[in-house]
């Protein structure tokens, strides 16, 4: 009867609060120093701590330098002060912290996972968005404010109402070159931006099962995009194998006792979703985004479309604005399309498998002159494994820049950015206004079509590069 | 945190869908480790005619004198999707907004709205797009009601709403409750959980 929601919201149950909600017991509480300091500082001012220090863990990533030889400078104006009062108030407070230079330094969403921080079954929260990302683990894992940071932090719970559950079973098999962004963005086009409104969405169905981690985070990292809440995906052998000796993951007897309780981490057969959707894998095309919101996507070989195709899920008003804003017009096609610049990187799409996707796409080739392209892995221990395996001078000389980990173009914080009026294809998650830069026009895709993008000089297919 | 009960004020239009965070407060506005300084920056891409600049762009809606008072924001679907950052309620709070009506709200930002005695407030997509039409045409001569205790919108034209809100969040924004110091006081419960659960899934302590 019961959801994988159900389960692990009935395990860190503490208490049920008068009117209702639950005081739910919070196992991980993660920190960036752009909304992660505040939430510190406040504590700090508050004459509070955290309850637990030994479970919270802080990194340097979102407004961090990412050009070679960095240090705490940065080129957005008094970043430096962002990196420098989290790292004062993360040792004050006693936390685990990833500081710029140490070998476990990334986007938060990438080396949490790494370290075994997120753990099947647990509660973890961080105030990014995009913390549903580590769903792929079957564990509650969703973005907050600063305040319930601090709330947490204090009290090692939250107070919240149990969420409603969706599921959204997916079945068949993804075409050959198409990932688990463009079904991402498949679901987003689909059901639009508020499809996941107010749902923990579990990701089920054969096609779910078929993808690896790296695979699974990237689907689940869209959810905010989504609306949700957060997603999850029930924990396998897969997740147990990726977790399997990492630095924060059980060891020796701790870890089969783990394993035992993790097996039993999903929902019952017969358990009772508040909302059920169905999608066919075989019907995903490789997607890329033609307005100023997420769900404004389409296949790239679609079109940009007519009001009259999109007007279930987007206003003329919204619809019309995105057209002018991104400088589109309904019925051109997507595919051809010039571009300024190429960007891969974000919790989205900078792991290890997306890099080696792209390279794939790059190697012995060039991007097109005029395109300004820029690799940027998703943490130290990615960008040390791309280079073991020689895949920076794949970028290198294919003429994309290669940089140190962090969050970087992925969102404008007023140092590096794109050009106005500048199109770019990006691996990331936000294409709306101004996102990427002030003016720039964002088209999110997956990594093999950018790097394809980037070789052509314009929007590109890339199972028509494959060799 | 101030209790908010009634507020009768001002209410703007800025029927857009999927207002995200990013253009609530832009990240380059965020200038520092700090919950306050941030209502310069509050819509900075639509308010100023160019990026960084604080010249007022007059099509605007809050920079018509009618509506330069509006503590109460009518909004699109999906309002305050996007990043996480509170830097967005902290921007419309210290503005003057104290409710923000709209069809839908991102879940992260409704909730970093009860957390800073924002009412977020659900009335269904036609309500909304009748409530700015009436405020369009009112140019803010008539002020809104908001209601948190009948949980009630009044406006001008008779217009009137309900809106649901789960009893916590009534709680804290008609009482401008600390969270932290009401669940302290559940200090025991939290202890007596902890070594439960230390019992049965003790590789989550570290």
């Amino acid at each position: 009867m019961r959801t994988l929601l159900d389960r692990i919201w009935a395990d860190h149950l503490v208490e049920t609060l008068p009117g209702g909600a639950g005081l739910l017991f919070i196992d991980r509480v993660l920190l960036h120093e752009r909304t992660g300091g505040v939430a510190l500082k406040s504590l700090e001012q508050a004459n509070r701590s955290p309850a637990d220090p030994s479970r919270v863990f802080c990194t340097m990533d979102h407004v961090v330098d990412t050009r070679p030889g960095r240090t705490d400078a940065t080129l957005m104006p008094t970043g430096g002060a962002f990196i420098k009062a989290t790292r004062e108030a993360a040792l004050a407070a006693g936390i685990t912290l990833f500081d710029l230079g140490d070998p476990r330094q990334g986007i938060v969403h990438v080396i949490s996972p790494e370290q075994g921080l997120i753990l099947p079954g647990v509660t973890l929260v961080c105030p990014d968005s995009h913390t549903c990302t580590q769903g792929a683990f079957g564990a509650l894992a969703w973005g907050i404010g600063s305040t319930e940071a601090e709330h947490a932090m204090a009290t090692s719970t939250l107070r919240m109402a149990q969420p409603r559950a969706m599921k959204i079973e997916i079945d068949g098999v993804l075409g050959e070159g198409v990932t688990a962004k463009d079904l991402a963005l498949h679901l987003l086009a689909r059901f639009g931006s508020s499809g996941g409104q107010g749902y923990v969405v579990e990701y089920a169905g054969s096609a779910v099962r078929a993808l690896d981690m790296e695979a699974r985070m990237t689907l689940c990292n869209m959810a905010t995009e989504f609306s949700a809440v957060t997603a999850l995906i029930a924990p396998d052998d897969k997740t147990f194998e990726y977790l399997h000796g990492r630095p924060f993951a059980p060891k020796g007897e701790a870890w089969d006792q783990a394993v035992a309780y993790w097996r039993t981490l999903r929902s019952d057969d017969d358990a009772s979703f508040d909302a059920v959707l169905s999608v066919d894998a075989a019907e995903v095309s490789p997607m890329i985004s033609w307005g100023s919101s997420p769900q404004q996507s389409v296949g790239i070989d679609g079109r940009i479309p007519q009001f009259a195709e999109v007007s279930g899920r987007d206003s003329r008003e919204a619809w019309g604005r995105a057209l002018v804003y991104m400088g589109v017009t309904p019925g051109q096609s997507l595919e051809g399309l010039p571009i300024d610049a190429a960007f891969i990187g974000s919790c989205t799409n900078s792991r290890i498998s997306d890099l080696r996707r792209a390279a794939a796409v790059l190697r012995e080739r060039k991007v097109a002159p005029g395109v300004r392209a820029i690799c940027v892995p998703g943490s130290s221990a990615v960008k040390r494994q791309a280079e073991a395996e020689g895949l920076h001078e794949v970028f290198l000389s294919a003429g994309f820049e290669w940089r140190e980990s962090g969050c970087s173009m992925c969102f404008f914080s007023g140092g590096e950015s794109f050009g106005a009026g500048e199109r770019v294809v990006t691996s990331t998650n936000r294409n709306f206004e101004s996102r990427q830069g002030p003016n720039t026009r964002s088209h999110l895709a997956s990594p093999e079509m950018v790097a394809a993008s980037a070789i052509a000089g314009r929007l590109a297919d890339p199972r028509k590069l494959a060799s | 945190m101030d209790p908010l009960t009634i507020l009768t004020a001002v209410a703007a239009p800025l029927l857009r869908a999927n207002i995200d965070t990013d253009a609530i407060i832009p990240s380059r506005e965020m200038r520092s480790v700090s919950k306050s300084g941030l209502a310069d920056g509050l819509f900075a891409g639509w308010r100023y005619l160019t990026i960084g600049s604080r010249d007022p762009d007059p099509a605007f809606v809050l920079n018509q004198p009618a509506f330069a008072r509006a503590r109460i924001l009518v909004g699109g679907e999906n309002f305050g999707c996007g990043s996480s950052r509170e830097h967005a309620v902290w921007a419309l709070a210290e503005y003057g907004f104290r409710a923000v009506i709209a069809p839908s709200f991102s879940p992260i930002f409704r909730s970093n709205c009860v957390r800073n005695g924002v009412a977020p407030v659900v009335l269904s997509e036609a309500e909304v797009v009748r409530l700015a039409e009436i405020l369009t045409a009112d140019a803010g001569h008539t002020p809104v009601t908001v209601d948190v205790r009948d949980q009630t919108v009044v406006g001008p034209e008779g217009f009137v709403g309900h809106f649901e809100l789960d009893s916590e969040s009534r709680e804290m924004l008609l009482h401008g409750l600390d969270a932290i110091e009401l669940t302290l006081r559940s200090g025991e419960a939290i202890d007596a959980f902890t070594t439960r659960d230390r019992a049965l899934r003790p590789w989550v302590y570290l």
